[in-house]
């Protein structure tokens, strides 16, 4: 018969571990988004060139590994600056940033895909500038987006598993200390698939739920 | 009253407008012909400040519309056009399309603006297509929902460029009868069109475009009847 040493007690710091990736994704994908969002509309409107500096800057942060990227903020802040803090907060900074960077690309190819016929009737409207992009560009652009954030929220979350490096313990760290612990490899590690998967399904459900309520236009 | 005077507008080295003067006249339909790349839509996204200018100036009651000072959203409340490409915005009912602006641009509250709607909806024949979303709507309609829209606005003068060009010819009919009775209702109008059977009826007076110079102008009996420019009467012989 099946038999494991796992406890309830067990299951409670998984359940915590879990708990961390969630707030690690959510801060991260809150404060990433609402950069992306800057940086994706500054993009956009002063082009290719004014942009470029940024566009060099965000295009780092997307090609460098993330552990590197943790491993070097957390050296740069601890050891360089001389700063006393936490982990969490570096994997915080450094994971908004990295989500930022490829969530202004989506925020970007959004706007572009608003047809600029339509923006110019909103402006010949006697549309300012700002009512046009609250009121035609971004509810068309995140119809567009939606699918690609949603992916970019997702895949933050399983990235998230990397800040174990700047000594946060989030759910697959949690795994491992209990794999190391208990000498049960696979049935923890199924627990831990099944944690990641409780929390990415309704995120994904919910993006699916808003496609398809948007579709009716 | 529209005042253009001596205009100019290139884009890069190809020069679109060549100097245009004309007025059009409070309550006056004038429609604008011409083969394509005449200038005559470019004039028209001149005059409600979408396209800047080279030289020259355009006059709207005395404001000149390409002025520094010259509050253009402001401006463009009293100038409605309406494009070729409808441009319905696709997240909107047609109700809420004819909404938005009013509420936002002359901040009507949320019933002046949906009585405002109904009216020109009904007026334009879509009282029965409200609560739908454009992409619902056939072309026609789509179209005289943006005239709608441009009319909630309560403009002074309406600007058509080439409204019935992207429909299916059994659906220009209706967009035509619209611009019929704005026009028998005294609407001031510059329309621009391929249409010279409307041009020829609803007009006071009608404008030859080429090649960015207005050749010809001139009351449409005139202008139908007795063309003088040659560059005119090869375009009617062909048009025919």
């Amino acid at each position: 018969m099946f038999d494991t040493a796992l406890s309830t007690n067990d299951l409670i710091f998984l359940a915590k571990g879990a708990g961390m990736t969630l707030i690690v994704t959510a801060i991260s994908v809150f404060f990433g988004t609402i950069l992306g969002i800057i940086f994706g509309v500054f993009r956009y409107q002063v082009g290719p060139w004014w942009a470029a500096p940024l566009t060099f800057v965000l295009d780092i942060f997307r090609s460098i590994p993330l552990l590197i990227q943790l491993v070097l903020a957390n050296a740069f802040v601890t050891t360089v600056l001389g700063y006393r803090i936490s982990g969490f907060a570096i994997a915080c900074g450094v994971l908004s940033l990295y989500t930022a960077a490829y969530c202004a690309e989506i925020v970007r190819g959004g706007i572009e895909a608003v047809p600029q016929t339509l923006r110019r009737a909103a402006r010949s409207l006697g549309m300012t500038w700002g009512q046009d992009m609250t009121s035609i560009v971004l509810p068309l652009a995140t119809r567009v987006a939606l699918p690609s954030w949603i992916g970019l929220a997702l895949g933050v979350m399983k990235d998230s598993a990397l800040v174990y490096i700047v000594q946060v313990v989030e759910l697959l760290k949690s795994t491992q200390i209990l794999i190391t612990r208990l000498q049960e490899p696979l049935f923890l590690l199924m627990i831990c698939g099944l944690f990641y998967f409780l929390i990415s399904f309704p995120i994904a459900r919910f993006g699916g739920y808003l496609e398809k309520r948007w579709s009716n236009d | 009253m529209i005042e253009i005077e001596n205009v100019r507008k290139s884009f890069g080295p190809l020069e679109v407008l060549k100097g245009i003067n004309l007025t059009v006249a409070k309550g006056e339909v004038l429609t604008v012909i011409g083969g394509s790349g005449s200038g005559k839509s470019t004039l028209l996204t001149c005059i409600n400040g979408l396209e800047a200018i080279d030289s020259g100036r355009i006059l709207v009651d005395g404001v000149e519309v390409h002025a520094k000072s010259t509050d253009l959203n402001k401006l463009r409340q009293k100038i409605g056009i309406v494009f070729q490409q409808w441009n319905a915005f696709p997240h909107l009912t047609v109700l809420e399309n004819v909404m938005l602006a009013q509420v936002k641009v002359l901040r009507r509250s949320k019933a002046e603006a949906e009585a405002e709607a109904v009216k020109q909806l009904t007026h334009v024949g879509l009282a029965d297509k409200i609560k739908v979303y454009p992409s619902k709507l056939s072309g026609g309609q789509q179209q005289r929902m943006a005239i709608a829209r441009a009319l909630a606005m309560s403009p002074d003068y309406m600007l058509f460029d080439e409204v019935t060009s992207a429909l299916d010819p059994q659906l220009v009919g209706e967009v035509l009868d619209t611009l019929r009775m704005l026009a028998s209702e005294g609407m001031t109008m510059i329309c621009v069109t391929h249409e010279m059977k409307f041009a020829r009826e609803v007009s006071d007076r009608v404008a030859f475009f080429h090649k960015g110079v207005m050749a010809e102008i001139a009351p449409p009996e005139q202008l139908f009847g007795a063309p003088k420019d040659p560059e005119l009467q090869k375009f009617l012989s062909a048009t025919h």
